[in-house]
């Protein structure tokens, strides 16, 4: 693989609170043009990692380089980062044009170079014509375009966003993430992405940190996250997992990497419960007092009852020491 | 239409409930606005006994009157320098307590919010009085400066609790989102967060003129009858009664500027607004 340039790197950093929580020993080289995504349930630390990069809390030890620049000492104002928060991002006072224009005018961009822009960015969050609606006449997620759509305009060389969707319904998140995606494509920035929402994770991210009480459970590819989880809270937490006990150790296997025969075998099931949910079918099935879930296709599921017998073959699967 | 004004056919057209409810209005009104209308009768009668409902004789006399006398025109103007003073010296102060008390978290915080309601908790003439033992000593009795003190005091409640509670009503992410997109503190400050605010501070602002303009007891006390603000101008008159109508013209031209703010401020001022204020947290 080329050597890839080094956007962000954060050595041995630690933030601590008061109360004794926090952060600490935070290593992590983020590479330009990469989508990376800080993941884990609320309270693991996440977002206050993301807020010291983007200036809004102080480090208690180690250091923050962005493009080799060492940023701990300096305000927000003269960070070279930018970010998008859950909520209340935009000034309601202001119209659009004037919160998307607030940062150009305080670099004294001349107005005409503002103003056009201003008219590409709402072009790429297909935005165009709102420059003169209030945000307050705008929907969550038209207002968190804005907001993408302000950071990019100050050309950041990194893009924060802390959950900038979780506040928004079903649809429109999905829709936001196709977007998020394509435009970081498009412009090729750098993203640090927060959210604890393992879905969105998956989806948007070229890699993901799954945090845990402070510290990172592991670091890969969606793909490597998945498929062989380091711990198992990063089994848990991500995607649907069973934990079958054997013995002293825990078996960890996905519902798909299942299979599901119709009568007797070396490892048998009763199926207690059979659910449709259109391409696929979920089934559980209870052996001695574990209950364990399995997907299995609709040619199957058409032939099973509840109650009937089933054999099991476990596939891919990851074992974990009891103790873990 | 004039058949529904029989008060059986309204009965039964609105309903019980809405009828008591419209009798209690009824009263409510006449209760509340009589004595106004009364007032707005005297101010425009030349010739006035008081029996009787309707004036002789009636007139543009009493205003001719008061704009003629050169106490009375001065002290209007006397109550409009010190109202403006106390607002804006009373801003200066206020304000930034305000913020203070809204963004940080520092021991006494609670304690320095309650000190407001005190002066308001004691008998004010005992205040006053004690104050002006103190003003004695520092020669501020009969003075602009003692005034505007006196009224400041009366103000502060308000001035402090409202902004501030409409400050804490500013999201601190909206703070963030200026500091990141390269605004100093002082700019975050005068570009979003004091705009922001504006409301509360407006209706804080409202309070503390009104309040000035219609302030008496400590005035007297204080001013010492030198500093004669429309208020204690009306005492005098009320207390020599020569002619009630002086009293009614100058009521009027108390109620107009307080009318005129209160119609400009009418979107900010509302139960939410003030009640907003008295939030402890």
């Amino acid at each position: 693989m080329e050597e890839r340039k080094v956007k962000l790197e954060l050595k041995d950093m630690a933030k601590k609170y008061d109360n004794g929580d926090g952060v600490e020993h935070i290593n992590l080289k983020v590479y330009e043009g990469e989508i990376v995504t800080f993941l884990g349930p609320s309270g693991c630390g996440k977002s206050t990692i993301l807020r010291t990069i983007g200036g809004f809390m102080d480090v208690t030890d180690g250091d923050i380089l962005v493009d080799g620049q060492s940023i701990v000492n300096l305000p927000p104002e003269k960070r070279p980062t930018a970010m998008v928060f859950q909520s209340y991002n935009l000034w309601p006072h202001m119209t659009i044009y004037e919160n998307l224009a607030f940062g150009l005018k305080l670099r004294k961009v001349p107005k005409k170079e503002i103003d056009a822009e201003i008219k590409k960015m709402l072009e790429l969050v297909s935005m165009s014509g709102f420059e003169k609606k209030y945000p307050g006449q705008l929907s969550g997620g038209q207002q968190q375009r804005i907001a993408i759509a302000r950071s990019l305009l100050l050309k950041p060389s990194l893009l924060l966003l802390d959950e900038p969707f979780s506040a928004l319904d079903a649809k429109i998140r999905q829709q936001m993430r196709e977007e998020l995606k394509k435009i970081q494509s498009d412009l090729g920035i750098t993203v640090i992405f927060v959210t604890h929402d393992q879905e969105e994770a998956m989806a948007l991210s070229h890699r993901i940190v799954v945090m845990n009480k402070g510290k990172f459970d592991q670091v890969g590819t969606p793909g490597e996250i998945y498929d062989s989880p380091a711990t198992l809270h990063v089994a848990s937490f991500i995607g649907e997992m069973n934990f079958i006990r054997n013995g002293g150790s825990t078996i960890a296997v996905r519902p798909e990497d299942i299979v599901v025969n119709k009568g007797h075998g070396p490892m048998e099931a009763v199926v207690r419960t059979i659910m449709m949910l259109g391409h696929y079918v979920v089934l559980t099935v209870q052996r001695g007092n574990e209950i364990i879930k399995c997907y299995v296709d609709r040619e199957l599921s058409d032939q099973l009852r509840e109650g009937d017998l089933v054999n099991l073959t476990i596939g891919k699967h990851t074992v974990f020491s009891r103790a873990a | 239409m004039f058949k529904m004004l029989n008060p059986r056919r309204f009965y039964h057209a609105v309903g019980k409930k809405k009828f008591l409810e419209f009798i209690l209005l009824a009263v409510f009104i006449l209760f509340f606005y009589e004595p106004l209308l009364n007032m707005l009768m005297l101010a425009f009668a030349n010739e006035y006994n008081v029996p009787s409902v309707l004036p002789k004789e009636w007139g543009f006399k009493w205003w001719g009157y008061v704009f003629g006398q050169k106490s009375l025109v001065s002290s209007m103007i006397q109550s409009f320098i010190i109202a403006i003073a106390t607002t804006v010296i009373s801003m200066i102060f206020c304000i930034p307590a305000a913020y203070s008390l809204a963004r940080f978290q520092y021991p006494g915080r609670k304690v320095f919010m309650l000190s407001f309601l005190l002066t308001n908790a004691f008998p004010k003439l005992g205040i006053y009085t004690s104050i002006a033992v103190l003003f004695y000593k520092y020669g501020l009795m009969g003075t602009y400066a003692g005034v505007i003190i006196i009224h400041m005091i009366n103000s502060m409640m308000f001035m402090v609790w409202l902004p501030s509670s409409a400050f804490r009503n500013v999201h601190r992410q909206q703070e963030e989102a200026a500091r990141d997109a390269g605004a100093s503190p002082v700019r975050t400050f005068f570009k979003v967060t004091l705009p922001m605010a504006m409301p509360g501070i407006a209706v804080a602002t409202l309070y503390t003129f009104l309040g000035s303009m219609e302030e008496a007891q400590g005035t007297m006390l204080v001013g010492l009858a030198r500093i004669q603000t429309m208020p204690v101008a009306m005492y005098g008159i009320v207390l020599d009664s020569s002619a009630i109508q002086i009293g009614a013209v100058f009521a009027i031209l108390l109620i107009i500027p307080s009318a005129l703010l209160i119609f400009v401020m009418r979107k900010y001022i509302g139960p939410e607004a003030i009640a907003g204020g008295f939030k402890m947290k």
